[in-house]
């Protein structure tokens, strides 16, 4: 459905996107990964053909953004990062005037929008004005407002960035919804979990370029190992400890607050450990995650 | 229920009819929706806002023609005939409430939408290009132009301001300006950044009104300031509302109209071309 080669952008003497390569197939969900400044928004906004690319091969199901902007633009449903919501319009008002802006007549939005209420769980809030909303129902009408031209390809730019736990679940599962009927989804996030609930495959990228690609437990195998061991022994002794007990796992990482033993099997390692003498003050084994390949791949410096 | 459904006139079959049409890229030809947006929100806008910029215009007949108007007597218009005071400066300000209605929807409401309400992002996020965009947004702030000329007219008409059936022509003129007042309107407030600039607009808006010849006619300048007025928008309006309104139609009236054809011209080209720019980089 899209297919990138050697896509590029540049602002100025700034380079967002460094030629990048990657397909997305029809009816997957694609994710996006990145710490912010990554190229991400950059890349959707490539996609949603609100933004000409500098360099490289951009095709949308087979069209060209830089010449067929429009036609494009009607098979696709944008969810932008921040929620840009009609504020002086009505719930169901947002929806109607969307759909108005793609041409779609009066008759055959009057049944969409109650469809689209529905699925947003919104039809109590019909008449209510767009900015009474809370922030989860506010993404889940901008998220029903990308789907009121029925498209092929539904982007989200990081979708429950600022929702509370309770308000995630319920997108991730509109969102599923959304997947078995066949909508293709592209979905920018920096939250791991996310990325593991959501995405068939992802593409992990950092300054302009991809780190790295394959579904989430793929990645897991490739950068992380099986499972992680966390102890901790005080702030003051992790790193003379650390000298220690570095033979354990395949890779070792040394944190202020705590030590990470990337290994096959946590449990092990944790009594290797006790036998040593060692008492660490908290200790946990856990399952990798991606959060594990993406800090690998993207560094733990803080980015702004 | 299915989210990717076949509807019979689908959004990609209405973008995908405009394939092989110039300007494919731009436009549309689906401006109406901007229109039916504006009329939307406007359902549940105040209406104390809208009635101001209405009644402005009013208060400075009472005041200037039958109040000054009393102690002035008569003035003679552009043909040299005698017309009363408030006669003379009715015409002016009906060009002044044209412009009025269509500034307020152009300037501060399109900055409002464009900058916080990021409602041309939206749009353009959709199948409209930046000219439906545009001529949307514009022909909404003629219309409350137009409103407001209508009403002024109407108010005139029992005061006995309205001499010849020329007048109605003032209508038609008074959608010219509008027109011409939004198209240049949008196309300036796209290029602004701060409210600090938007305030520029203001600053310029009261002086072009009080010094139009909209009181006094212009010869009692000095040539030079005459032909800086002369350059002005609001002049020709003023001219062309007058030449209505007191039935004097010349070959002068064929000017101020083009001067606000080339204004509507020049404000939907740069329109388009900044929305292009901002959201469609």
């Amino acid at each position: 459905m899209i297919v990138a080669r050697g896509l590029r952008k540049v602002y100025g003497d700034f380079v967002a996107v460094d030629g990048i390569d990657f397909e997305v197939r029809k009816g997957e969900a694609f994710g996006l990964l990145g710490p912010n400044g990554a190229g991400k928004s950059t890349t959707m906004k490539m996609i949603a053909s609100v933004s000409k690319r500098t360099g490289g091969e951009l095709t949308i199901l087979g069209l060209d953004p830089n010449k067929r902007g429009p036609e494009i633009r009607a098979h696709l449903g944008v969810v932008p990062q921040q929620d840009n919501l009609d504020r002086e319009l009505k719930v169901h008002e947002n929806l109607f005037a969307y759909g108005r802006f793609f041409g779609l007549s009066r008759k055959f939005l009057k049944t969409k929008v109650e469809e689209l209420l529905e699925f947003a769980q919104l039809t109590e809030k019909r008449n209510a004005k767009a900015e009474e909303l809370s922030g989860g129902m506010k993404r889940r009408l901008t998220i029903a407002r990308g789907l009121v031209n029925e498209p092929e390809i539904l982007m989200l730019d990081e979708p429950t960035t600022g929702l509370d736990p309770q308000a995630r679940h319920i997108l991730w599962d509109r969102l599923f919804r959304l997947k078995e009927q066949g909508v293709t989804l592209v979905i920018t996030t920096h939250y791991m979990d996310e990325a593991e609930q959501l995405c068939d495959r992802l593409i992990v990228m950092d300054k302009g370029k991809i780190m790295a690609e394959g579904s989430p437990a793929d990645l897991i195998k490739r950068f992380a190992s099986k499972e992680v061991l966390e102890v901790r022994f005080g702030s003051s002794k992790n790193i003379e400890i650390a000298e220690q007990i570095f033979h354990l796992g395949h890779r070792t990482e040394v944190l202020p607050d705590r030590i990470l033993i990337y290994s096959e099997n946590g449990e092990e390692d944790l009594q290797a450990i006790l036998k040593l003498g060692l008492e660490p003050v908290t200790s946990l084994v856990r399952r990798s995650s991606l959060e594990d390949v993406f800090l690998r791949l993207t560094g733990r410096t803080l980015v702004e | 229920m299915s989210m990717i459904g076949l509807a019979a006139d689908s959004a990609v079959a209405i973008a995908e009819r405009r394939r092989n049409k110039p300007g494919r890229g731009v436009y549309s030809g689906r401006s109406r929706v901007a229109l039916e947006r504006n009329l939307m929100a406007f359902r549940s806008s105040n209406w104390i806002i809208v009635l101001s910029g209405f009644v402005e215009p009013l208060f400075y007949l009472m005041a200037f023609g039958f109040g000054i108007g009393q102690l002035i007597g008569g003035v003679t218009d552009g043909s040299g005939h005698p017309v009363s005071y408030a006669a003379f400066i009715a015409p002016a300000l009906l060009a002044t409430s044209a412009m009025n209605g269509a500034i307020y929807d152009s300037t501060w409401n399109v900055f409002f939408k464009m900058h916080f309400a990021k409602l041309y992002e939206t749009m353009l996020a959709t199948s409209l290009g930046p000219l439906d965009v545009a001529v949307g947004e514009i022909s909404w702030a003629l219309l409350r132009g137009l409103v407001y000329a209508i009403g002024f007219m109407a108010v005139m008409a029992p005061l006995g301001l309205i001499p010849s059936w020329w007048a109605l022509l003032a209508i038609p003129g008074a959608v010219l300006i509008a027109f011409g007042f939004a198209s240049f309107g949008m196309a300036i407030t796209s290029y602004l950044k701060t409210f600090h600039q938007m305030n520029w607009i203001n600053f310029f808006m009261l002086p072009m009104f009080l010094f139009s010849g909209t009181f006094y006619p212009l010869n009692i300048y000095p040539e030079w300031i005459q032909s800086v007025i002369q350059a002005l928008p609001l002049w020709h309006a003023i001219q062309l509302e007058r030449g209505f309104m007191l039935g004097n139609i010349d070959s002068s009236i064929g000017w101020h109209i083009a001067y606000f054809l080339v204004m509507i011209v020049a404000g939907l080209f740069f329109t388009t071309r900044r929305l292009t720019a901002l959201f469609i980089k």
